[in-house]
Order: structure tokens, then C-alpha cells, then sequence
């Protein structure tokens, strides 16, 4: 009995309240940030219907390999993650850190890739407004100007998924942190709710690869 | 043009009648239901006091009650509604024939051009009688052109072209307003509407020097820009094209009206008719709004073939 | 499953407020009162401030020319009484005060469901608000609160980019209060509070919460965009680069027409509240009251290019908005019909807040009558962006709004603060801010309709009458706002100290102390009636 009120913040009246409350708002929140991210997915598309041929255009300075590999890194860390709030809800304190883990790492690598391509299209002139090389379009500049377009809601809509992530192993980090000492074992609400997080944001990424790197 | 206090504006279109109407019957219906529940409250607060009544009593809502307000209201609204927007309805649809004057607005001022050429700033010289169509783009921010006394408004929009039409009913002198907020001075971006009757506009349209009209600078600029080294020949004739349907590469149909000759312009390969190639340079940067507006008016005028000229 | 006894009471501190005085006790309290009361403090200087900027803009109207403050000033002056009002004044209002003290009262529970989001969003609303302020204090923004693009995003030169990153905190302080209040409606209900047992203060806080976050996420990214365009120079809403303008005000007016009802819901609920313990007796047509909140909060969302009608949306658009505008307003007039109604048969007793109350009454009438006006596709034509537009947003923001949440102020202030606020005092403020209102918004409408566009400093001459009467009415409106404000902090000292039930009000915020204990209430509240159960209350002596 004692082992549970530890877990139990005072204002509940029992774990199952406490849980509930912390699905739903972790829910809602997400209810949030598809609006968040939806205001994006619109401008993304008026243009997508004004300026067809600049988003195919803008596209194929995407690396679609990196992507690619991207989108395998992501939806292993899914299962990880999957993985981690099964074993969690076993009370398997040792496996659940080891998911969580590998989770993070995986996280990592997808953040690793992305900077790298960031580099690339950095060396390739393509940063709107930094470095992006007009005369590449010299013959056309309107067209130049629309793939600008394309290229500022690539690295927008790209830089504010990383920060999602970057949010998202932080939170990890700390529950790895606590799911090591065991914490958890009554109570594995906290995994649970950060692997919600770390699932929407993987939905994220999977609407963002074809939209951005394969629709031409 | 000071006109002393009053409660309504004064009257100057073919609108202004019709906009007046639905006007007073909204503040019939607004004053009726005000009143109304100004008595009730006044009413039950006092026959109903806790010093009168000590008893209150639950009277339970009946589903009926309810139900009949909300019809009742919802008729009355679509009422409301539906009045007006027949109004809309008109203002939207310009009438065939309507003389065209170009407004082009930019941070604080009106520029405003004549068929015949004459130009005005902040000021715009019409005849009574004849349905007057407004052309109007923004050179900057948005703005919103505005006549009290026609009961009329559009927004002006960088980037796209916006119309208006009226038709002026009473001679006099009339102000004109910048309705959207578009900086420092947005409320000195102010004119004047001066309506005659027709003689006396023809009078001042003489007396008035003309620059080149419109269409003859469009011609000019056709000329310069050589459109019809291609157009008719490599490219689409323009000769009766405005308003009608083309089919483009990708199969999807459009009309052929101002967005889509402006975007041909400015950005020629967003949208290519089918069985042409590509070729089309952009003229964007090297052509101003005002004279944009211009070539488009003569683009218009190309009715069949025989007025297109060729090469 | 376990659960955590009530501590004993001998233990605890009497009451909120003595729990603790040191000042980390309430800058790291988690007590949704004591939060509620950092949120007024906040939001109250943050109202004088908009206030003052109104009454400058006032003053430079009583003469026709710009001669009090060059045009530039005046501009900035609008811009900071729209965007403070907006965003940290009338849309924290009530959700965030009187929300925050009693919705977790109300459905019987110990605390919001988290305590230290909630806390934490203080904080975000703190920060914003600093941010933004000072961004008004270095040389203001010129853009008017709806930062319009490509005016905001590329023509301004004024501190367009701060404002926007203290708005873009402050939206997630919304946010999460939002969310907060969904999940404690949801999960922190007592034994027997069923959902139509909820008190119609609790429906219409949940309906507004909805809003706040499936909306405010919309204008959190807007702004983000403006706020890299104006850095960066893309052109996502430049036409000059390719970009829409048009494309903007969409997705604007999908959080703020939305965020209009963020602004009055909470006030009808504050209305159902006093109305029913003011006339002693149940609402009329409890459901009808409840589900038309909901009605509004859905529809509300699908009105929102009515602000658009001469912006060159298509025809089809605009009978499409101009119609679901016009259904819109039909659940807001059931509830102005049924609380008419809640007084037939009553015992009326007219203290200060059921004088707000039935002020609000008719001034939201009025502000709802008139949004038949601009509903209306050839009216608004004429009336778009000029003072029939000002003086209808007014009559719902200030005569609804405000009236409600100074009326729920008083209502709730001995529940609060455990002092009565004097009564002589409270009916006259009532009575002058009512005068004070009409003067000044009424000519607005006959303005409007000549045609005196909104934002301008100065103005052709023949509206000068108009405009005086107004500014005097304003003046009069200032008064009636500072005689609260005083007399209110004057009670904390010297006012009557209140009963756990002054007005003889059902609902369970009345069965605890006033002020209540840290944890709300010494026992477990578990509910058996339906909301505004009068008939079992006895009904207090008439008010001299």
C-alpha cells in the first residue's frame, strides 16, 4: 500500500484517476500540436496547388536516400519505444532502461543524419535567405524565387520536427534516468506518456518524408 | 464637402438605396428584441422582487418553447441574410459594358487612371448614370478603397487584382477612405469621389491633359516586349482568349482570366497551355504594376484573330 | 486502490491565504487559488494599462486633426490596447482567474489535475506578457493587433518580432490552461457530480478550454511564420516574393474569431451563475444553456472569414461564412432568452452582481444584434473596418466580457478574499460603467455607418460630435473602472468579513469556508442534487 502513495500525487483520489488524467492530457496536448503542425500542412499545400511545378523542382534537391534511411531510423525507434512501455507496464525495470535507451540512440542518429543533410544543402547554396544561389535559376528567377518557397517550408517545417525530437530525448533521457532506479515499477505512466510524445512525433516525420522528399 | 451632423450617410449609388433598406429593417428587428428584453428584465425584476415575492418558483423550460424560438429565429435570420446577400450578389457581378478606371494604391495614396488616359491622385472625376468599373491593385501593403456614400468597399491587394463596380445616382462631391490599416498614414489616405452629370464630365475629361490612355500604352508595351514574335505562332494567340477555357499540359482546365494572364506574365511555365513548349521568358521586374495593368487592358481589347497583330 | 486521507484539520491551516506568507510560498505554489490569485494581479495591471492607452486614443479623438499624438504614436497606442487587452487581458480573464479558483471547487475536487502545469503556465504567461510589454516600452509595434501581412511582415518597422515571440509564450500559457481544465473536468469530478449536474460556469469554462486548445496552436504557428519571414526575408506571406497575403488572415481569423468566444463563453457562464442565485431558483432550461456553449464553441469555428468579405474571397465563400455566421448567433440568443426567463417567477434581488449581470444582459443583446449587421453580406460591405465593427466588438468584448468578469469578481470576491465588498459602492460602479459603456460605444455605430473608417487619428469634421460624445462617455467609463479597482482593495482591510454563503448561492463552492481551506474542502464532497437546487436553500432577506 505504502509503495503506491508514493507515486500518488496528493490531489488524486487513487492511481487509476491519476492516470487518467495523465493520458487525457497528454492526449489533448497532442490534439495541440497536430493543429500546431496543421497550420504548416496547410501553407505547405496553397502552395503546393499554386506553384506545382516549383514544389516537383524544389523536391529534387532533396536527398531522398537520407530521408529514406531516416524513416527506417524512426520507425525502429517506434518499436523501441513500443517496446520499452511493454516492458514497462511488466515492471521489467532492467529491459524497460535498455529499450529506453536504445531509443535515444536511435533518436540520435536520426538528428545526426538530418544535420548532415542540413550540411549538404548548405554546401549545395540551397538556405533560403543565407545562401540560396539565384542565378541557378538565372533563366527563370520566378521559378528560383517559388523553389526559395519550397525550400524555406522544407527547412521550417524539418527544423521544427527536430526540435520536437529534441524535446522528445530529453524527456527520454529523464525517464531513462528514473526507469534505472526502478521508479516505475508501479507506476509506468511516465513511459507510457512519453512514448505517446515519441509516437506523434514519428507520425510527424512520416507525413513530412513524402510530402517534402517523394511527391514530385 | 463638410456636411454638417448627421445620422445617415449621404446617398450616392444604385447601392446605397438598396444597402439602406436592409439597414433599417436590421435596426427594426435590433430595437424590437432590445426593447424586449429591456421590459422583461425591467418587468420581472420588479413584479417579481424578493420584497413582492418571497415563493419562487422552478418553472421547468418546456422543449416546445425553445424549439419554436430557434425556428423562429433561424427564419428570421435567413431573412436577414438572404437580403443582403442578394445585395452582395450585385456588387459582385459587374455589369457588361461598365467604363474601366485603374486604381493603383501604394503607402499613403491613390493613384487613379482614366480610359481616355487622364490621371487623378486621390481624387477620381465619374459620370452619373453609367456603371463604373474599378480596376485596383496595391503596389505595397494592403489597402481598402472606400466610398460612404456608395455603401462600397474592396480591399486593395498586392499581388492580385481586386474589382468593384458602381453606378453613381447624385452629383456632388463625395470622400473616399482607405479602409484597411496600411501604416503612418493610413488615415491621411483620403480623396475625394466628385460625381457630374455626364456633359460636365466630358467637359472635364477635355479640359483635363491626358496622358496616354491605357490601351495605347498597352499596345506600346505589346509592341516593345515583341509578345507577338511567339504568341500566334510558337505560343497561344492571344486574339479571344481573355475569358475563355484553355487546357493546359497537365490536363486541367482553367479560364483564362486576370490571375491567370498576370501569373502568364510574371511566371510564365507555372501553367502552360497544352501542345505549346515552354518558352516564355518572365517579364517579372522588368514591368511595373501600372503598366501591367495596362498591357492586360490591351490583351483584352484582342477580340479575333484580325486584331491581333502579327509579326 | 488507495487513497489519501484528508489531513486532519487541526493540522492545516484555516484557509488558503494562511497557509504560508512567505513570497516563495506563492511564486512556487501550486494551488490552483493561489494561482488564480498571481493571475489577477497580472491581468489587472495589465487592464490598466490597456486602458490608459484607450483613454489617450480617446483624448487624440476629440478634435478631428492628429495633434495630441502624431499619427505614428496614435498607431502605436491602438496596436498596444488591442494587443494587450486581446491576449493578456480579456482572454486569460476569466479562465484564468475565476476558472482557475473555482472550477476544481465546483466539481468537488482538491486541486486542477496538474498543479504544477499550472503553476508553470503563470509562468509562461509572466514571461510573455514581460516580453511583449517591453517591446511596447522600447517604441511599440504599429502593426494593430491583427498584424496584417505584408504590412506586419516586411513594411513595419517597429518591434513587430518581440511582440510576437511574448504572444507565441503566452499562447502556450493558454494552451495549457486550457488543457488543464479539460482534464480536470474530465477525471477530478466528486462522487456524484454527473455532467448535467455541473454548474453552467464549469460547461462553459470546459467549452471555452476546447477552444483555446484547438485554436490557439493556429496563431502560435501564424506568428511563428511572420516572425521568420520578418527575420529571414522568405516570402511565405509576400507577394512580392511569391507568398499570400490572403492566406495570412485565414489562418488568423481561425484562431481569433474562435478567440472571440474564448472571450465571452466564460462570461455566459458567470451570468447562469448570478442569475439563478439572484432570482433564487433553477435556470431555465438547464440542457438548452449547456448544450448551446458547445454550439458555439463548434460553429465558432467555421465563421471565419466573415472578416474577409472584401478581401476577395469568392462569392460561394462568402454566403457560405455569412450563412454559418448567421446560425452562430442562435445559441447565443437561447441563452440570452433563458436567462430572461430564469427571472419569471424568481425573487429578484438586484445587489451589485446581478447589476452586472443584467447590465451584460443587455449590452451582449445589443452586441449580438448588431453582429446580424455585419453577418450580413451587403451591410458589411460598408460597415467592414469602420466603427460599427469597433463599437459591435466592443459591445460584446467590454459589454460582455468585462461586465461578466467584473460581475463575477464581485460575486465570488467573499469566497475569495473572505470579505464582503460594499454594497452601496458596488451597485453605483455597476450603474456608471453601464451609462459610461453606452455613451461611449453607441455613437460608434452611428459612425460607423457614415462611414468613419477604424484607425485613423485624425478624421474629417463632421464627425467631431460624435466622437466627443464619445470620449466623454469614456471618461465617465475610466471613472466607473477605478471605483472598483479602489473599493475593492479597500475591502481587503476594512470590508464586513463574509459567510461561507453570503448570497444564499447553490453550489458546492458555497458549502466550504470562505476564504476556503488549501485542499477546498475538510471533507470529501459527494454530490445529490442537480445544479441550482434552490428550492432547498432558504431564501435570503431582501437587500435594502
Amino acid at each position: 500500500m505504502t509503495e503506491h502513495t508514493a507515486h500518488l500525487q496528493h490531489h488524486f483520489r487513487d492511481l487509476d484517476q491519476q492516470h487518467e488524467a495523465a493520458t487525457l492530457g497528454m492526449w489533448t496536448f497532442l490534439a495541440t500540436e497536430v493543429l500546431f503542425f496543421g497550420g504548416l500542412f496547410l501553407g505547405y499545400s496553397v502552395y503546393r496547388i499554386c506553384y506545382p511545378q516549383a514544389w516537383i523542382e524544389g523536391s529534387h534537391h532533396l536527398k531522398e536516400s537520407a530521408g529514406a534511411i531516416n524513416t527506417g531510423v524512426l520507425l525502429c525507434s517506434s518499436l523501441t519505444m513500443a517496446m520499452a512501455v511493454r516492458c514497462a507496464s511488466r515492471h521489467l525495470t532492467k529491459q524497460t532502461t535498455g529499450f529506453l535507451l536504445a531509443t535515444i540512440t536511435l533518436g540520435l542518429i536520426f538528428l545526426g543524419i538530418k544535420a548532415t543533410e542540413y550540411r549538404i544543402e548548405w554546401n549545395e547554396a540551397l538556405v533560403p535567405h543565407f545562401n540560396f544561389d539565384t542565378n541557378r535559376y538565372a533563366a527563370n528567377p520566378s521559378l528560383g524565387q517559388r523553389v526559395e518557397l519550397f525550400m524555406s517550408f522544407y527547412f521550417i517545417m524539418t527544423a521544427l520536427h527536430a526540435t520536437h525530437m529534441i524535446v522528445g530525448i530529453s524527456l527520454l533521457t529523464w525517464v531513462a534516468y528514473h526507469a534505472r532506479k526502478g521508479r516505475y515499477i508501479n507506476n509506468p505512466t511516465w513511459v507510457e506518456m512519453t512514448g505517446l510524445y515519441w509516437h506523434f512525433v514519428d507520425i510527424v516525420w512520416i507525413f513530412l518524408f513524402p510530402l517534402l522528399y517523394l511527391i514530385r | 464637402m463638410n456636411e454638417g451632423f448627421r445620422l445617415l450617410p449621404r446617398s450616392a449609388s444604385t447601392f446605397a438605396p438598396q444597402v439602406d433598406g436592409v439597414y433599417f429593417f436590421h435596426l427594426a428587428v435590433a430595437a424590437f428584441f432590445t426593447l424586449l428584453i429591456l421590459v422583461l428584465v425591467i418587468y420581472f425584476s420588479l413584479r417579481y422582487s424578493r420584497k413582492r415575492n418571497r415563493h419562487p418558483q422552478n418553472v421547468e423550460a418546456s422543449n416546445t418553447i425553445e424549439i419554436a424560438f430557434i425556428v423562429a429565429l433561424f427564419f428570421l435570420t435567413m431573412v436577414m441574410g438572404a437580403w443582403g446577400t442578394r445585395i452582395y450578389i450585385d456588387e459582385y457581378v459587374v455589369p457588361q459594358g461598365a467604363m474601366e478606371i485603374h486604381v493603383i494604391a501604394k503607402q499613403w495614396m491613390w493613384k487613379t487612371q482614366h480610359p481616355e488616359g487622364q490621371r487623378e491622385i486621390n481624387a477620381l472625376h465619374i459620370p452619373i448614370g453609367r456603371p463604373i468599373r474599378l480596376v485596383m491593385n496595391s503596389q505595397d501593403v494592403i489597402h481598402s478603397f472606400f466610398i460612404p456614400a456608395f455603401r462600397v468597399k474592396r480591399d486593395v491587394v498586392p499581388g492580385r487584382y481586386n474589382e468593384m463596380w458602381f453606378q453613381a445616382t447624385t452629383p456632388g462631391d463625395y470622400h473616399l477612405f482607405c479602409a484597411e490599416y496600411c501604416g503612418s498614414n493610413h488615415s491621411a489616405m483620403i480623396g475625394t469621389i466628385t460625381v457630374m452629370e455626364p456633359a460636365a464630365y466630358q467637359r472635364w475629361l477635355a479640359g483635363t491633359s491626358a496622358d496616354e490612355p491605357p490601351v495605347r500604352s498597352g499596345e506600346k508595351l505589346f509592341a516593345q516586349f515583341a509578345c507577338n514574335t511567339c504568341h500566334g505562332q510558337r505560343a497561344p494567340t492571344l486574339a479571344g482568349m481573355y475569358g475563355r477555357k484553355v487546357t493546359l499540359d497537365t490536363g486541367q482546365t482553367l479560364i483564362a482570366g486576370d490571375p491567370y494572364i498576370r501569373e502568364s506574365i510574371l511566371n510564365p511555365s507555372a501553367k502552360i497551355v497544352a501542345g505549346f513548349p515552354p518558352i516564355m521568358p518572365t517579364y517579372q521586374g522588368q514591368i511595373t504594376e501600372e503598366q501591367l495593368m495596362n498591357l492586360m487592358t490591351y490583351i483584352k481589347t484582342l477580340k479575333d484573330a484580325s486584331t491581333q497583330p502579327t509579326q | 486502490m488507495t487513497s489519501i486521507p484528508y489531513i486532519p484539520a487541526i493540522d492545516r491551516p484555516e484557509t488558503y491565504l494562511t497557509a504560508g506568507y512567505k513570497v516563495r510560498t506563492w511564486l512556487l505554489t501550486r494551488d490552483h487559488k493561489r494561482i488564480a490569485i498571481l493571475y489577477m494581479i497580472f491581468i489587472t495591471f495589465f487592464f490598466v494599462i490597456g486602458g490608459v492607452a484607450a483613454t489617450l486614443m480617446r483624448l487624440e479623438l476629440v478634435t478631428p486633426r492628429a495633434d495630441l499624438f502624431q499619427p505614428d504614436a496614435y498607431n502605436r497606442l491602438f496596436t498596444m490596447h488591442g494587443i494587450i487587452m486581446v491576449f493578456f487581458f480579456l482572454i486569460p480573464s476569466i479562465p484564468a482567474v475565476l476558472g482557475n479558483f473555482l472550477i476544481p471547487i465546483m466539481i468537488g475536487a482538491r486541486d486542477m489535475a496538474f498543479p504544477r502545469i499550472n503553476l508553470f503556465s503563470w509562468y509562461l504567461f509572466i514571461i510573455g506578457g514581460a516580453i511583449t510589454f517591453f517591446a511596447l516600452l522600447l517604441g511599440g509595434v504599429d502593426t494593430g493587433w491583427t498584424f496584417y501581412t505584408p504590412f506586419s511582415s516586411v513594411y513595419s518597422d517597429s518591434w513587430v518580432t518581440l511582440a510576437i515571440v511574448g504572444i507565441f509564450i503566452n499562447g502556450f500559457s493558454s494552451i495549457l490552461t486550457g488543457l488543464n481544465i479539460i482534464v480536470t473536468v474530465h477525471t477530478m469530478r466528486a462522487p456524484g457530480m454527473y455532467w448535467f449536474r455541473m454548474p453552467l460556469f464549469v460547461w462553459s469554462i470546459y467549452a471555452t478550454a476546447l477552444i483555446q486548445v484547438l485554436a490557439t496552436p493556429v496563431i502560435a504557428i501564424t506568428l511563428l511564420l511572420v516572425a521568420v519571414e520578418r527575420v529571414t526575408g522568405i516570402g511565405i506571406f509576400n507577394p512580392a516574393l511569391g507568398g499570400d497575403p490572403v492566406l495570412f488572415q485565414h489562418m488568423f481569423w481561425f484562431y481569433s474569431h474562435p478567440a472571440v468566444y474564448i472571450m465571452i463563453l466564460p462570461s455566459f457562464g458567470v451570468m447562469s451563475e448570478i442569475i439563478t442565485c439572484f432570482s433564487h431558483k433553477r435556470i431555465f432550461g438547464y440542457r438548452f444553456v449547456a448544450f448551446s456553449s458547445f454550439a458555439i464553441a463548434v460553429l465558432g469555428f467555421l465563421t471565419w472569414a466573415h472578416h474577409m468579405f472584401v478581401a476577395g474571397i469568392s462569392l460561394y465563400a462568402g454566403i457560405t461564412f455569412s450563412f454559418v455566421s448567421f446560425i452562430v448567433a442562435i445559441p447565443s440568443a437561447i441563452k440570452a432568452f433563458n436567462w430572461t426567463f430564469t427571472l419569471y417567477k424568481g425573487s429578484v434581488d438586484l445587489k451589485t452582481p446581478m447589476l452586472y449581470a443584467l447590465g451584460f444582459l443587455g449590452l451582449f443583446v445589443m452586441g449580438g444584434l448588431t453582429g446580424f449587421f455585419v453577418a450580413t453580406l451587403g451591410l458589411d460591405v460598408h460597415v467592414h473596418d469602420t466603427y460599427f465593427v469597433v463599437a459591435h466588438f466592443h459591445y460584446i468584448m467590454v459589454g460582455g466580457a468585462v461586465m461578466g468578469y467584473l460581475g463575477g469578481i464581485h460575486f465570488w470576491w467573499p469566497k475569495i478574499t473572505g470579505k464582503m465588498y460594499p454594497e452601496w459602492w458596488g451597485r453605483f460602479s455597476a450603474f456608471t460603467i453601464f451609462m459610461g459603456f453606452n455613451l461611449t460605444f453607441f455613437p460608434q455605430f452611428i459612425l460607423g455607418y457614415l462611414g468613419m473608417p477604424r484607425r485613423y487619428a485624425s478624421y474629417p469634421d463632421e464627425f467631431q460630435v460624435l466622437n466627443v460624445l464619445s470620449s466623454a462617455g469614456a471618461s465617465i467609463l475610466a471613472v466607473g473602472y477605478v471605483l472598483p479597482l479602489t473599493y475593492l482593495l479597500w475591502s481587503l482591510k476594512w470590508g464586513k468579513p463574509a459567510t461561507q454563503n453570503p448570497f444564499g448561492a447553490a453550489g458546492l463552492e458555497w458549502t466550504t469556508s470562505s476564504p476556503p481551506p488549501p485542499e477546498n474542502f475538510k471533507v470529501q464532497p459527494i454530490v445529490t442534487d442537480e445544479a441550482y437546487a434552490y428550492e432547498k436553500i432558504p431564501l435570503p432577506p431582501p437587500s435594502p
